[in-house]
């Protein structure tokens, strides 16, 4: 180890971003701007990142189509939030959405017009006028192509700015000093398999959410939770990491999102026996319940062998009776989905599909400056100095227990540039790098050579496997004490196998193996704080619903869960309740 | 993959870099990107010619939105042989 220690390359910037996602690339261009000696560290080339896939749009209280305002976005948000968000973090993101749209547009987001030049705007789930009237319009899009567009602008801007990138870099882990600083990070180079030291005065976690703990899921490849993984293993604890949002209807096997839409236009799910079974589970909205409640349906229709297909694993969507002439106008992209994916047309078969997981609402705790914040003596909200995150990894929260659509592109925006703020400030007052803490940087090189071991044992990909089919099992959509109770037995023990898994490849140039290898450890980390913190919290509440506790106990649970893996223990702090300016929305049962 | 095997000649060396660095570059932003970029590289990429596997190095390079229509069916590249890539994609995904 000494010998690499010896021969390591070392970089100084002022700051240091890890994920190169809107998060990412807001904070890192609102630093360049303000002549911050920034790096950008991304394990694909930047315009990869998973936001290219949001396609939904942005909100902002523009009331360009319909009356509309802030405060009322706020309300609809912390209705969401199944009154588990910050009140506080919630009003600043919805008063700050509208300049954030105009600044986004501004910097090249060709936002969807009306005829009278102002921006469009469409119509969403849980968007309301008034405090829960009628419907409002609140998303601005950029046709369906919203996140690749937003991406695409931020990341020229910085290139413009100046921003440093180090495209294809992998994160391994933080480097702190004894009085908790952190000083920057260790990356790999994913070319040469060199290892490179970081050191920044300020280091922001924007590495996206973590969907691929579960075998079916929406996320691309990347959302391996890397930056959550690093937390963890740097003494931080994860947020209210139980609250995942599934979608009832993805693709089985696959994962990709066919929209409620389908259901919308007279689409129905139907069990092996060609039974309408949603009339059994709610006979008045039938297939259009609640995602939560489609969703256990189906796990139910499954677990009870009414499941279609070879392995009865999954249900059918049935399209072919709305005719080719609805499908082929209303329901375009999921028909081209579909026939790429599946071979099949919707005009003439049933589409088989299983629940899955579309976004994590929990993360690494931070207030609404970014600034990660654990508790400690003082308070449970004390700001870790050098450390901030933004984005899915991160829990500021404005999303509580469940998350609005067009809510995330503008969690990331708003939040990565106030993160971007408070590090200027923070650079103001902390003008020189701290010393460098070898026995961090050992800690965190230890992470590296440990995969340099050889022999047999088991696969990267075997336990990967192993992982995201148990989550799925035991911490899916239907939670009862007794699965969870499994659950959490079941990844402990995965993660018992984990230090003897043995990589085949040892090569050093472009080994994917070893960085898949390094992601399977953020997987398993992130996996044990999602079902422990699961099986602890004892009610239903917005994603998380628990079939023996089916109500929301505000008396008991109105907090905020906190995993920490030293002995996998958990701890609560209040949820901000009182907002900045306005008088606080008191919770109140959500119905829709 | 040559990484499972001895490697015992720098072609044989130098032929696992490029498919290791292929693997890497099917990692998308989206999922439905990765799955048929890299369930393709895994099988149907090795049938492919010199000219074609050229074209395969070449879609990789755009963007994911673009990749997104193409391999949707929603589009049809103009340049024949990625064109070609992109029909033997499609082809590959569900079978």
């Amino acid at each position: 180890m000494s010998s690499i220690r010896k021969g390591l390359a070392k970089r100084k910037f002022d700051a240091l971003v890890i994920g190169a996602g809107g998060g990412g690339l807001r904070a890192a261009l609102q630093l360049a701007r303000a002549e911050a000696n920034v790096a950008v560290v991304s394990k694909v080339f930047p315009t990869r990142s998973h936001t290219v896939a949001a396609q939904g749009g942005i909100n902002a209280a523009l009331a360009n189509v319909l009356p509309d305002n802030w405060h009322w976005h706020m309300y609809d948000t912390v209705k969401g939030s199944d009154f588990l968000g910050d009140q506080d973090a919630i009003e600043y993101m919805c008063r700050a959405a509208g300049h954030i749209v105009v600044e986004l547009e501004h910097i090249g987001v060709p936002f969807s017009r009306l005829d009278n030049g102002k921006i469009y705007q469409r119509p969403f789930g849980g968007q309301s006028q008034n405090f829960g009237g009628e419907q409002a319009a609140r998303t601005c899009a950029a046709a369906d192509r919203t996140g690749h567009a937003l991406l695409h602008s931020l990341y020229q801007q910085n290139i413009r700015a100046k921003t440093h990138f180090f495209d294809e870099f992998f994160a391994i882990d933080l480097v702190k000093d004894d009085d908790g600083y952190v000083l920057g990070a260790l990356v790999l180079e994913i070319e040469t398999g060199e290892p490179l030291l970081i050191e920044a005065k300020t280091t922001l976690l924007a590495t996206g959410g973590v969907g691929q703990i579960y075998r079916t899921n929406t996320n691309a490849r990347i959302n391996t939770g890397d930056g959550m993984g690093m937390a963890l293993r740097a003494g931080i604890p994860l947020e209210d990491m139980e609250f995942f949002q599934f979608h009832p209807t993805g693709i089985a096997g696959k994962g990709m999102l066919i929209t409620e839409g389908a259901r919308g236009e007279g689409g129905y799910l139907v069990n092996k026996d060609g039974e309408r079974f949603m009339e059994r589970y709610a006979p008045n909205a039938k297939d259009l319940a609640s995602r939560d409640v489609v969703s256990r349906a189906i796990y139910e229709e499954v677990r009870d062998g009414r499941g279609c297909g070879p392995n009865a694993d999954y249900v059918f969507l049935k399209l072919d009776h709305l005719g080719s002439d609805v499908i082929k106008k209303r329901l375009p992209g999921i028909r081209d989905t579909i026939m790429t994916f599946l071979g099949i047309d919707p005009i003439e078969s049933p589409v088989p599909v299983y629940p899955t997981v579309h976004y994590t609402m929990g993360g690494i705790p931070t207030n609404r400056y970014g600034q990660v914040v654990v508790p400690l003596a003082q308070s449970p909200e004390e700001p870790i100095p050098g450390l901030y995150a933004v984005g899915e990894c991160a829990c500021v929260s404005v999303h509580g227990a469940n998350r609005l659509g067009g809510n995330s592109l503008l969690d990331i925006v708003v939040f990565g540039r106030a993160a971007g703020n408070h590090i200027i400030e923070f650079l103001k007052e902390n003008r020189y790098h701290r010393p460098m803490h070898q026995a961090g940087v050992d800690q965190a090189m230890a992470r590296l050579t440990r995969w340099e071991q050889k022999g047999d044992g088991d696969t990267v990909d075997g336990l990967r496997r192993d992982m995201q089919t148990t989550m799925e099992k035991y911490c899916g959509v239907f939670r009862t004490e007794e699965l969870l109770k499994e659950g959490v037995a079941k990844i402990i023990e995965i993660q018992n196998r984990l230090p003897d898994v043995r990589l085949r490849d040892h090569s050093k140039v472009f080994n994917t193996a070893r960085i898949e290898a390094l992601e399977l450890e953020n997987l398993i980390e992130v996996s044990v704080a999602t079902v422990c913190s699961a099986l602890a919290r004892q009610e239903s509440r917005g994603a998380h619903s628990r079939i023996d506790y089916p109500d929301r106990d505000d008396e008991h649970w109105m907090k905020h869960t906190l995993f920490f893996r030293e002995g996998r223990r958990l701890d609560y702090k209040p949820v901000r309740t009182k907002p900045l300016t306005v008088e606080s929305f008191p919770p109140k049962k959500r119905v829709y | 993959m040559s990484g499972l095997e001895p490697a015992n000649s720098s072609a044989n060396l130098a032929a696992g870099e490029a498919q290791r660095r292929l693997h890497w570059r099917c990692r998308r932003g989206m999922l439905e990107l990765d799955l048929l970029l890299q369930g393709f590289l895994d099988g149907g990429y090795a049938r492919l010619d010199e000219r074609r596997r050229a074209g395969f190095v070449e879609l990789l390079e755009y963007p994911d939105q673009m990749l997104l229509e193409y391999l949707l069916g929603r589009m049809e590249p103009v340049d024949p042989v990625i064109a070609d890539v992109v029909a033997e994609i499609r082809r590959s995904a569900h079978s």
